[in-house]
């Protein structure tokens, strides 16, 4: 019980501050091997060495938030948010030493100028519990938008 | 009627400057669809797309939906997606195979893979004495006009006059060329996945844009000064960057007049190359362990022939942008006057060791995928183009840069040294859409 609550609060604490746009609060929730990944396709078990809409790691993610925050970085200009409901948390293992893998769905709605767009999928985290709280060696996006032509693009994770 | 408002086209387009109308008039994109996209070869798809009988995937021509089918002895059609019967649409998924025939879901006509009949329900009870059968073409999928490929890469025409496809891709050929001589075996093998990305623009902003190389180092300095950081930082600490990194920094440390080196060169039909290569030969052991294996297959001479191709966009015109070094391409389908899909694809070298495929990986990940570092920001800018075309704040849109240095050759137009920024990419481009355009 006690586990569940304190994964499900880091989840949720994951999607607010992408909302929030701490985009280095959010970096530093990875571990320093994490890998962001979003499939191009939903059957690909692994990030390497596949075509993938997103597979970040820590620098590469620092390329994007270097991106997002320049002065001309002219996608940014326009006002923008997005806002994440996280929910369905089921953890799937967790090991003695503090390995957890859970599944969980997540909703966004995003704003740009005066259009929405709705992004839906799954999470799979696979977490490590350290001195720090939980750090995230991976984060796997399954996004049911991702087998359909983009209007437009994603500039930041979801 | 688009007659009397604009009683002669050829007037929208001058040397140097073009009638903004040619972006924003959802009656002239009807014509160009007519005139152009529904006429000329149109990229469908790689013969590896389609590896096994039956497979198929769906192609938009102009406005025309099509498949694109492999037939049980190899051959590849071209057919229109739609049941000769009462108009259904054969194949409602965007690929797929379709077994041994087509069977249409709503009266179940059925067809061979190249679009002849092959059975009607109770044929001989429903359709004796009436003009429908085997015998009526009528009775069949419409086929395009005409098919051809070139490499393994599938065109179709939906015209039946007009050059062959060889003749109308001219110069253009070394995009192909160029791709399948990198790879050991002379051919490439496409990767089963398609990003598709919708844009709110015109479908030649898209086009005018691939050459353009004044725009990267402005565009896409975010991205380059981002990714220059972070690499100097990985160098300090490990000695050396990938080399996905360069690709993205270079978009900020090749400055404006560094890309004035480079050169452009302007084809019959509207095609056009941009040359200049994005330090792609390094000496890494990954790059020395391919070129043996280069070496191995096209001996020392003809290897360094292919190494020295040096090419950074080939364009064909209207519908394809290719980055042969990379092994990527963007196919153009125009829904609209003002909405665009790209289909971005990108291929193995076949015998290539696998760490060049990682290579083309890392680019089409980073710049090409739905979540580029790029190309949000060309977006943007063609959403933003489109936007002030619509506007009466002005008629014209310029392509004067270095308008008057063009050098011409028996029909090639080259850009005068120092003047890779040049707008004669644009130029050349506005040419043959006049010249398509008057028919």
């Amino acid at each position: 019980m006690k586990q569940q609550h304190e994964v499900e609060q880091f989840l949720y604490r994951q999607a607010d501050l992408l909302d929030s746009k701490r985009w280095q609060d959010w970096i530093d929730l990875f571990a320093p091997d994490g890998v962001y990944w979003m499939p191009a396709d939903p059957s690909h078990k692994h990030w390497d060495g596949v075509p993938s809409i997103f597979a970040e790691d820590r620098n590469l993610m620092d390329v994007r938030m270097k991106r997002v925050l320049h002065p001309d970085a002219w996608s940014q200009r326009p006002m923008w948010g997005t806002n994440h409901v996280v929910s369905n948390v089921v953890i799937q293992k967790a090991s003695p030493k503090g390995e957890i893998e859970v599944r969980s769905r997540f909703h966004m709605m995003e704003l740009r100028r005066d259009d929405v767009r709705h992004f839906a999928g799954s999470y799979t985290h696979h977490l490590k519990k350290t001195r720090d709280g939980f750090r995230i060696k991976l984060q796997r996006v399954d996004m049911t938008n991702a087998q359909a032509a983009y209007d437009y693009v994603l500039q930041v994770w979801v | 009627m688009l007659q009397e408002r604009i009683a002669d086209l050829s007037k929208c387009v001058e040397p140097d400057r073009v009638r903004r109308e040619v972006y924003t008039d959802p009656e002239i994109f009807e014509l160009e669809m007519q005139r152009i996209h529904e006429q000329v070869w149109i990229y469908c798809g790689h013969e590896s797309q389609v590896p096994k009988p039956g497979d198929y995937y769906t192609v938009q021509i102009g406005r025309q939906p099509m498949l694109m089918v492999r037939g049980a002895e190899g051959r590849i059609s071209v057919l229109y997606n739609r049941c000769p019967h009462r108009g259904n649409m054969m194949c409602g998924d965007r690929h797929g195979n379709t077994g041994e025939f087509f069977r249409c879901s709503y009266h179940a006509w059925t067809f061979q893979h190249d679009g002849r009949l092959r059975s009607i329900p109770m044929m001989e009870s429903g359709y004796a004495g009436t003009r429908y059968g085997r015998d009526n073409p009528d009775c069949s999928m419409k086929r395009a006009a005409r098919v051809e490929s070139y490499r393994g890469f599938v065109f179709a025409s939906l015209a039946q006059g007009g050059p062959a496809l060889a003749e109308f891709l001219g110069a253009s050929r070394v995009a192909f060329d160029d791709m399948c001589d990198r790879a050991p075996a002379g051919e490439v093998e496409i990767v089963p996945n398609c990003f598709r990305v919708i844009q709110h623009s015109n479908w030649k902003i898209f086009l005018e844009n691939q050459l353009d190389a004044l725009h990267p180092s402005v565009v896409h300095q975010s991205t380059g000064r981002a990714a220059h950081e972070v690499e100097k930082q990985i160098e300090k600490r490990t000695g050396k960057a990938p080399l996905s990194y360069h690709m993205l920094s270079a978009f900020a440390t090749v400055t404006i007049d560094k890309w004035d080196n480079f050169q452009t060169l302007n084809y019959p039909y509207g095609h056009c190359i941009l040359t200049g290569y994005m330090g792609l030969r390094p000496k890494d052991p990954d790059t020395v362990a391919y070129e043996k294996t280069l070496i191995k297959a096209y001996g020392k001479q003809r290897t360094e022939e292919i190494l020295a191709v040096n090419i950074h966009h080939v364009l064909i015109y209207p519908g394809l942008s290719v980055q042969s070094p990379l092994q990527q391409l963007r196919a153009v389908r125009p829904l609209g006057v003002d909405r665009t899909l790209t289909e971005i694809w990108h291929f193995r070298l076949k015998g290539a060791p696998e760490p060049i495929y990682r290579r083309s990986l890392a680019y089409y990940n980073l710049v090409n995928s739905p979540a580029t570092l790029i190309n949000a920001d060309d977006l943007e800018n063609f959403w933003k183009c489109h936007q002030g075309l619509a506007s009466d704040g002005g008629d014209w849109v310029s392509f004067g840069r270095h308008h008057g240095h063009d050098l011409e050759k028996d029909g090639t137009v080259e850009t005068a040294p120092n003047c890779g920024t040049s707008e004669a990419p644009m130029r050349n481009q506005m040419k043959a859409w006049a010249q398509y355009m008057r028919a």
